[in-house]
This record gives C-alpha cells, structure tokens and sequence, in this order.
C-alpha cells in the first residue's frame, strides 16, 4: 500500500498545480467551467490525501516496520490509541496530518460558502490549493512518510515516552486544526483584496471559520498546558518556551481579528487593519508550523531530529507569503481599504474594541521578539541567546491587566457613542464587586506582597461580574420582551446571539484563568528536596514524608514496556492527613545493540508520572527523580554475566528466562535498599481554576461559533419594504 | 494489482475533476445575480441581528431611548436599502 500512499501524494500535487491553475483562469476569464474544475480538484485533493492518511495509520495500527516512519516512531508494545496518535510525532505524518486537515477544512469551507462570494472564491481555492501543493512537495521529497526499509526490523524504536500522555492524542490534531482553519479567512481575504471586494462580506463568509480555528487553536494550547504540567516534571504548565509561543502568537492575532472584524462588519472601518491581522495570523500559523517542526530553536517541545531539510521550503514559503501579503494591502491601500465611517466617539465599542487589538498586538510583539530573540541575537552578535519568563512576565504582566480590564470594559459600551454617565451606571456593580474582593484579598490572604496579582483579582473579578450582568441584563430584558420564564429566556437570549453572549462567556473563562495564573505563580510554594525513606520536608504548610519506594515492571503485548520507579509520599497538615501521593518515573528500554543487556532497560527515554491532589483551592503537586546510581554496579555486573553467556552460546530462552529473574531481583533490591530521591514539591493555589476557566473558554467558544440554522426570515410580504424588515422582525420601529 | 488501483484512482480523479468543462458549463450571467443574491442574503440576516442588538442594548441601559431610536431609524433603512436590491435580483414577489 506504500505505492498506492506515495501515488495519491503525487496526485495530490497535480491536482494542487492544476485546480490553482484552473481557479485563476476561471476568475480572470469568468468562465464557470473552469472556476468549478478548481474547486473539485480541491475536493479530490482532500479525498486523495484522507486516503493516504489512512494508508499511515494503518500501517501504525498494524505495527508495520517496513515503513521507515512506523519503526522510528512506534513499537508493538506502543498501545493501540497511542499507535494511532505516533503518526503526528514524525515529520512525515505531522506534515501528512496538516495536508490532511488543511484539504478537509478547505473543502468543508468551499462547500458550506457554496455560491456566495462567486468572484473570491477561485483566488481563495487557489490560494488553498497553493499551500497543498506546497505541503505535497514537502512530503513528495523532503519527508517522505511512505518510504520504506528492505528489511523490516523487528521491534520499532516506539514512541517518545514524553508524548504517551492522553492530551497529546488530541492536542496536536487541535493546533493543526487551528492553523489549517485559519488558512480559510487568510485565502479570503487574499482572494479579497485581488478583486478589490474588501468589504465585509469576506469577514462574514468566513467567520464560522475563524470563530473555529480560534476555537480549536485555544483547545489545543490549553491541552498543551495540561500535558506540561501533568507530564513533563518541572511542575509549569507555561514555560515561555518558543514552542508554547509558537501556538500562542496565531491565537493573539486571531482574538484582535475576531474583535476587530465587529467593527468592520457593524461600521465599515478597520478594513486596512483587519486585513492586515488575518494575513499576519495565516502567517504566524505557517511560523508555528516551521518552528515546531524545524527544530531551529531549543524547546522542550520540539521532537525533531532533523530539521533543516525543510527549514529553507519553510522559509520561502513565508518570504513569499509576506511579500505577496504587503504588496497587497499597500496597493489596495487607498480604494478598496477605504474606511466607509470615522471613529464617532473614544467612548464606543469600536474605540474599546480598538484599544484592545492595540493591547492584543502588543502582547503578540513581546511575544514574538522574545520567542525569536536567540536568533535575532545569533544575527546580531554571532552567540545564541535566550529570554527567560521574567523578560516575559515584565511585559505581558502589565499588558495582561489592561487587557483583562478593556474585556470588562468593552461588553457595557454601546457602539457608536455612550456617556460616562451611562457607563457608570452600566458599571458600578460590578466596580464595588472588585473592592470588595481586593479588600477580601487584602484581609484574609498574604496577597499584600504582589500588588500586581491583587491588580489582576481586582480586574478579573470586575470583568466576570461585567459578563454575569450582561447575561442576567439581556435575560430580563427577554423576559420582559416576551414573557417568558428566566431560563427560557437566557437560552433564547443566548440562541439569538450566540456570538454575543458565546463571546461573554468567553470572557469570563479567561477572567478565571487569569485568576488561576496570577494566584499560582504569584503565591506558590515550591521546594527541591532529596529525601530517604521516612524523611519529610515541609512545603507551603503541608508535610510531605516520604513512607515507602515502589517499584514495577510494566508489561504490554508479552513484552517489558517499562520499569517504573517510585514513591509513596504522605501529606499531612497540622498532623491531620490530607493524602497519600505515589509519584513514580518510568524507565522506558533504548533499543540498541551495542548497550548492555540490563542497562538498555534504564538508558532510555524516562517520564515522571507526577503525583497530584488538585483542589480547587490549591494543588499539591509532586514529581520524583529516582537516583539509580546505586543500582549501576549491580547493572554493570549483570551485563558482563549475559555478554558472558551470550558468547557462550546460552539458548536465548534461557537467557530471556535469566533476564526477566535479572530485572525481577533489580526491582526488589530498589524496593528493599532505596537510595535517597529527588523531590521536586510545589504547593499552588488556584490552578484548578486555571483549568475550570479553561473549560468555561471552550464551552463560551462552541456556544459562539456553533452555526446557526441559517433560519432567519425568508418570507416574503407583499407590503411597503419597511413594514416588512418590521414583519420580519416582528417588532415595529422605534416611535420618536 | 497496485498498479491498477493507482490508474483507477487517476482515471476516477481526473472524470471527477474534469467533469465541468466536459460538460460544458455556461457562462450563464444569472450566476453572478445569485451570488449577490447569497451575499444580501446574509447581509439581510446581519443587518436583522444588528437591528435585535441595538433593541437589546436600549433594554439592558447601554442605549438611550433617543440614540436608540436614530439608530433603529438608520439599520431599518439601510435593510430596506438590502431588500430593495435582493426584489430587484429575486424579481416580482409572488402573490
């Protein structure tokens, strides 16, 4: 089937060549015929890659060697799902996987906008199909995941350990989704400007999409979260890393455009800007794709081996992507971009909405610049230096509060115009909300010594009471509208403008997990300790004592998956038990011929399986670093005896049968005669909300870019068109 | 075996592809009016949502009476302005 994959790799990429080639000619001569062909050949394009798709899961499902990608990056004693999920830590299948979704959202996208938009869409099929045949080469002749070995191995290499985390299924899958998603308002508005209909027509075709890729961009940044703190045994869940940015820098731009498309669609303005935002979005996601899979910078993200092969692909690809992109907002600049109003008042939606895009992008700017400073520094001074979180948090801290406070503020501005007057009375609830909690904060907690996170409580808690009055406002007033009870009229208030109140309750996610963030890292307690058995150490109040080692073999398929190595740790406070943690590290075996036949089995890769009793007042968190030095002699003298008898010519039955014995002994001996560990302890408060205001994003994000039923009032009357926009409306016009 | 799944797969890709100018597609000109057709479509349901807003933020205090009611004034026109092109596209209304 390997043929068969390559075969519908290189049809993709004719098919590619030639519906981008068709698309053009039937946009500039107007001829249907071949506007249709373009079309279908993305289709077809989508068609041949699910197909090739599914050829390299298979091959992963079934553990097939002979594929060079399967045996470098799975294994038989891999599990199943996690088989399913080692395509996308390849090269080749991470690049399969974003031509896979790329072809499915566009067609998905071409087929929902259906005949709307009839003179953008051949430049925006074409402006797709340009980037399929650009990911079609990449895996024609750089990464080629259909290239197989004469003689297949036995037993794969398997998957990097680090990566066998439930979250990783997903996480990769929503971050791709997001790029590829938001490839379909970048082609828009490229297609867009060519025909010089920037308008805002383009906005609204594609915002179910943009309102998508927002969505499954933030899913899978927060899964990313979620893996780091749970995975990767430092204890963070955002480390500033250039992998992490990489995600992050689409989402910001993302979040202004989403903002800042309101108020083209609602006044006309903003074109230049949002033009320029959706093209530097569907870039940053090109960028986010190269940093990850490049490897050009240090990350503890970052999985490739190899990655220079496609850096220069990769690199070109954004030369020309910016190039085209200036070029055409700065020739369209003067017409087409036009405002069609001026900004009426600094004291509307639009102005607030403004402010917060300014924010937006200057959070992305500190983003970027700190993201690619070791290369910029590497250009400048021959010598490769990075920025750490405290450059970081210098910027974003202050950044990150005014923001929060435009997101309080903006929901209770009306567009166009408004008062002080009205915006206190829209805001005085909700300000005493924020005293009161900042007098609580101050009184009952040591928050005193971090103003900026008592700031951040104080805001937080002012935005999310923004967004609860909103709802129960907008509540009210359908109650009154149509005499409904209060929750048949909140659902409905929220059915009628699920982009409004979808977008409120998005607020008030992000509100709570600013909270989660600023409590944690502001008031977290963390210690390293090496502890013996039956030694403790007191962190943050809580004593951790270390009762007893653990120690495993874990088998898979008939075959050693791993030794696990760790711990159960009590914790007590103020003598009373609060829990039994048992952090463990699990040794994964290397296969490699030429290392010692018991060392191969602590060589390997090894994760930390962290200890964690998550509250929704604080978390008590625990990863352990085993010292296994004192089990090397035993190691070392177990190699020379099973080289011994290899050499020998001992049945391998036999030696399988002394190696099990051999590991089984290992084990106990840990068990037995624990050697002092390493303890890395952190007590955080508040990063269950980190994770619930997470959850309230995502729901407030369905909610919003769920599609509507397209019901709407089709009727048609026979009266003056006035009275029917009021028919349909079912409400008359305001009476002066 | 293969090799004749890959030229069946082609021979598929290629009807399917190039079904359209096979069958000669018209450069029919009512094309362009249904596609402006779509977009006031659209238009109109936006235009709808914004005038529902506009009514939802008089009620919830973020609008005045007066400013709601010039703001109403000008949405309801500028409906007016869509349905008015989309009966000229759509031609006579029935009944």
């Amino acid at each position: 089937m390997a043929i068969v994959g390559r075969a519908c790799l290189l049809i993709a990429l004719g098919l590619c060549v030639y519906g981008a080639g068709a698309s053009i000619r039937g946009a500039r001569t107007g001829d249907e015929a071949w506007i249709a062909s373009g079309r279908r050949a993305l289709f077809a394009v989508a068609g041949v890659v699910a197909i090739a798709f599914v050829i390299l899961e298979v091959a992963f499902l079934h553990s097939d060697f002979h594929y060079t990608v399967v045996a470098t990056h799975s294994s038989t004693t891999t599990p199943w799902y996690y088989r399913m999920a080692a395509m996308w830590s390849s090269q080749e299948g991470s690049l399969l996987l974003w031509m896979f979704l790329l072809t499915a959202w566009s067609s998905v996208a071409m087929l929902v906008i259906g005949r709307r938009m009839r003179d953008v869409v051949p430049y925006a099929t074409a402006v797709l199909l340009g980037f399929g045949a650009f990911f079609a080469s990449l895996l024609i002749f750089t990464a080629q995941p259909f290239a197989r070995v004469a003689l297949a191995p036995t037993e794969g290499t398997g998957l990097n350990p680090l990566l066998r985390h439930p979250s990783m299924m997903i996480h990769p899958v929503m971050l791709y989704s997001g790029y590829t998603l938001f490839a379909v308002p970048f082609a828009f508005a490229i297609g867009a400007l060519i025909v010089r209909r920037v308008d805002s027509e383009w906005i609204r075709a594609t915002r179910f999409y943009t309102l998508g890729a927002w969505l499954a961009l933030s899913i899978g940044v927060l899964l990313g979260a979620r893996w780091s703190y749970a995975e990767l045994g430092w204890g963070g869940y955002w480390a500033w890393d250039p992998v992490e940015n990489a995600s992050l820098l689409p989402w910001l731009t993302g979040t202004a455009f989403l903002h800042s498309a309101m108020v083209q669609e609602k006044r006309g303005m903003l074109k230049v800007w949002n033009a320029s935002l959706v093209l530097a979005t569907g870039i940053l996601c090109i960028i986010g794709t190269f940093l990850v899979r490049s490897g050009i910078l240090d990350s503890i993200h970052a999985f490739v081996q190899e990655g220079n092969a496609i850096a220069w692909s990769f690199t070109s690809l954004i030369c020309v992507l910016i190039v085209v992109s200036v070029y055409l907002v700065v020739s369209r600049r003067g017409d087409a971009l036009r405002s069609e109003a001026t900004l009426d008042s600094a004291l509307s939606r639009e102005a607030i909405f403004l402010a917060n895009n300014v924010v937006l992008v200057a959070i992305a700017f500190v983003v970027f610049w700190g993201t690619f400073f070791p290369l910029i520094s590497e250009a400048v001074t021959g010598t490769k230096s990075a920025v750490g979180p405290p450059w970081f948090d210098q910027y974003i801290v202050p950044l990150a509060l005014v923001l929060v406070l435009l997101t309080g503020i903006g929901p209770v501005v009306a567009w166009r115009r408004s008062t002080f007057a009205r915006l206190w009375l829209q805001m005085r609830g909700p300000v005493v909300v924020a005293v009161l909690v900042t007098v609580l904060a101050l009184a009952l907690t040591d928050a005193a010594h971090n103003l900026k996170a008592v700031a951040l409580f104080a805001i937080a808690s002012f935005a999310i009471s923004i967004a609860v009055q909103e709802l129960w406002r907008g509540t009210r007033a359908r109650q009154a509208m149509t005499g409904s009870g209060p929750a048949r009229a909140f659902v409905t208030l929220i059915a009628r403008n699920r982009r409004r109140y979808g977008g409120y309750v998005v607020h008030i996610g992000i509100a709570v997990m600013f909270v989660g963030v600023a409590a944690s890292t502001a008031f977290q307690h963390k210690q390293i300790v090496r502890l013996r058995p039956s030694q403790s150490a007191t962190v943050g109040g809580y004593r951790f004592t270390y009762l007893k080692p653990t120690a495993r073999i874990e088998q898979r398929a008939g075959e050693l998956e791993r030794i696990s190595l760790g711990s159960k740790i009590r914790v007590t406070k103020d003598g009373k038990l609060v829990t039994v943690l048992s952090p463990n590290r699990g040794y994964y075996p290397v296969n490699a011929p030429f290392v010692g036949v018991l060392t191969r089995y602590f060589e390997g890769d090894s994760t930390s399986e962290i200890g964690l009793k998550a509250g929704a007042v604080r978390d008590l968190w625990i990863a352990q670093r085993p010292d296994i030095a004192s089990l090397t002699p035993i190691i070392k003298q177990g190699d020379a005896l099973f080289a011994r008898a290899a050499k020998a010519g001992l049945p391998r039955a036999t030696q399988a049968v002394l190696l099990g014995q051999a590991l089984r002994g290992l084990v106990r001996r840990y068990e037995t005669h624990a050697p002092p560990a390493q303890f890395t302890i952190l007590v955080s408060p508040m990063v269950f909300w980190l994770w619930i205001g997470a959850l309230i994003l995502v729901a407030g994000g369905l909610t919003a870019a769920w599609p509507s039923g397209g019901g709407g009032v089709r009727d048609r009357v026979r009266s003056s068109t006035s009275a029917r926009v009021a028919r349909d409306l079912g409400r008359a016009p305001a009476t002066s | 075996m293969t090799l004749l799944l890959v030229i069946g797969l082609v021979a598929l890709v290629v009807l399917f592809v190039s079904h359209p100018l096979r069958k000669g597609v018209a450069r029919r000109a009512q094309r362009a009016g249904e596609a402006r057709i779509a977009d006031l479509r659209t238009a109109k349901e936006d235009k709808y949502r914004e005038i529902r807003d506009a009514e939802m933020d008089q009620r919830t205090g973020k609008l005045s009476q007066s400013d709601w009611r010039v703001l109403d004034r000008q949405l309801r026109a500028e409906a007016v302005d869509i349905l008015h092109e989309l009966d000229e596209l759509e031609g006579p209304q029935p009944g």
